[in-house]
């Protein structure tokens, strides 16, 4: 049994798997990260940290003609997102019900994938994790409110910015939820959709991402930038009462960033 | 063109299911080849056609492992199972027994028959129930369709 704990849930095979695959369909879309970044993992809810190659030098010698240094790792964040499912609903799902209520559960994995996003792009500063456009060494371009009508200037100057600097593509681009509305509203003169425009700029795709301020172009070569999987996202059992089953959301990952000239913030 | 890896009316076969088929005899036709290299290097006498057949069974070391690691993503139970015996010291047989066993302790939907994918599943991976371990098998989702 696994520290999930689903067995232990008033919670029956078919339950379960309405709630699981309600899960995936939320969470896929909206972790951007993961279909910008490498992705290694997962390697279990007992790794603990993610190697960095270096040594600190300890103060002093422990024994004359000794000296001492200790490895320098970047150790995992958990993130834990509760909700609850309501009994009833769970009857209702045994019966065949298509239409339960996972509210709750969908609001979870909203906010689960938004502090990923958070970490991967802008960095969580407590766990020492450096987000990708917090770490780019390229000026920051402004992307400005409202109008759309200048991202193709603004995403082609980030393209040659990471060109300069010797870093090939393709590129991805994150938009954030209002600027990624903007563009695939709009189309140019001509009709020709903006979406498709910046596609063409960058060479990848265009990324949803929930949680990101603004708009970021990353390379798609790889090596650049790292997503460690301990726990990849499951669902665990927490407790329950006459009413409702009280489960979670929880992963365990660390993120680096290897180039940090890899990306191009482009902030609101 | 043959389509000896299907034992069942493949028609009647989900896609995913078509897909682990292919994968299969993917990794079998990999572990012949380097069988096959095996046996050559014992016989060749020519040094360069030996560095050559070395070079290639290193490919299909490569492709062997690449296969398996798509088939374990996607394989919960066969993960877990492989989790136990893979890369470990000691007894094979006894580590292989026991990770059986261990895997047998889930909630029984571990397999690759419905279509899920174990965790860390890769971009593409068709989503089905939870793997033995709880993981919604989300993994990498570069290049991924969504």
């Amino acid at each position: 049994m696994s520290h999930l704990l689903r067995e232990h849930a008033p919670i029956t095979a078919a339950g379960w798997s309405e709630i699981d695959d309600e899960a995936r369909e939320r969470l896929a879309p909206a972790l951007a990260g993961r279909r910008l970044v490498d992705f290694a993992g997962p390697l279990g809810w007992q790794h603990a940290a993610t190697t960095l190659g270096r040594v600190a030098p300890l103060a002093g010698e422990p024994v004359r003609g000794v000296a001492a240094a200790q490895r320098r790792v970047l150790p995992l964040v958990e993130l834990r997102a509760p909700f609850a499912v309501a009994r009833d609903e769970l009857r209702a799902i045994d019966r065949g019900a298509v239409d339960a209520d996972l509210d709750a559960l969908d609001a979870a994995a909203q906010r689960i994938a938004v502090a990923e996003n958070l970490a991967v792009f802008h960095g969580l500063e407590a766990a020492g994790v450096e987000g990708i456009a917090s770490a780019s060494t390229h000026p920051r371009i402004d992307l400005g409110e409202g109008d759309c009508d200048r991202y193709p200037t603004h995403v082609a100057r980030a393209v040659a910015m990471l060109l300069s600097a010797g870093i090939e593509g393709p590129y991805g681009l994150a938009l954030g939820p209002e600027p990624y509305t903007g563009v695939v509203e709009t189309t140019e003169r001509g009709g020709y959709p903006l979406l498709d425009h910046l596609k063409k700029i960058v060479g990848g795709p265009l990324v949803w991402a929930p949680g990101v301020d603004g708009a970021v172009v990353v390379s798609l070569r790889g090596g650049d930038f790292l997503f460690e999987s301990g726990q990849d996202l499951s669902i665990g059992y927490d407790r329950h009462d006459a009413d409702a089953v009280h489960l979670y959301l929880e992963e365990s990952f660390s993120f680096r960033v290897a180039t940090p000239e890899a990306a191009v913030a482009l902030p609101r | 063109m043959g389509f000896d890896q299907y034992h069942e009316p493949p028609e009647e076969l989900p896609p995913e299911t078509r897909t682990f088929a292919r994968m299969c005899a993917s990794l079998t036709e990999e572990a012949e080849a380097i069988g096959w290299y095996e046996q050559r290097l014992a016989l060749e006498p020519d040094a360069q056609a030996r560095a050559i057949m070395r070079d290639a069974q290193g490919e299909e070391f490569k492709h062997f492992a690449m296969d398996l690691e798509y088939l374990l993503r996607r394989t919960p139970r066969w993960r877990e199972i492989a989790q136990g015996v893979l890369f470990q010291s000691g007894d094979v047989v006894e580590h292989g027994e026991e990770a059986e066993a261990e895997s047998g302790e889930g909630d029984g939907d571990g397999g690759a028959d419905g279509g899920a994918p174990g965790a860390g599943g890769g971009p593409g991976g068709s989503f089905g129930a939870a793997s033995a371990d709880g993981s919604l098998g989300l993994g990498s989702l570069k290049g991924a369709t969504l």
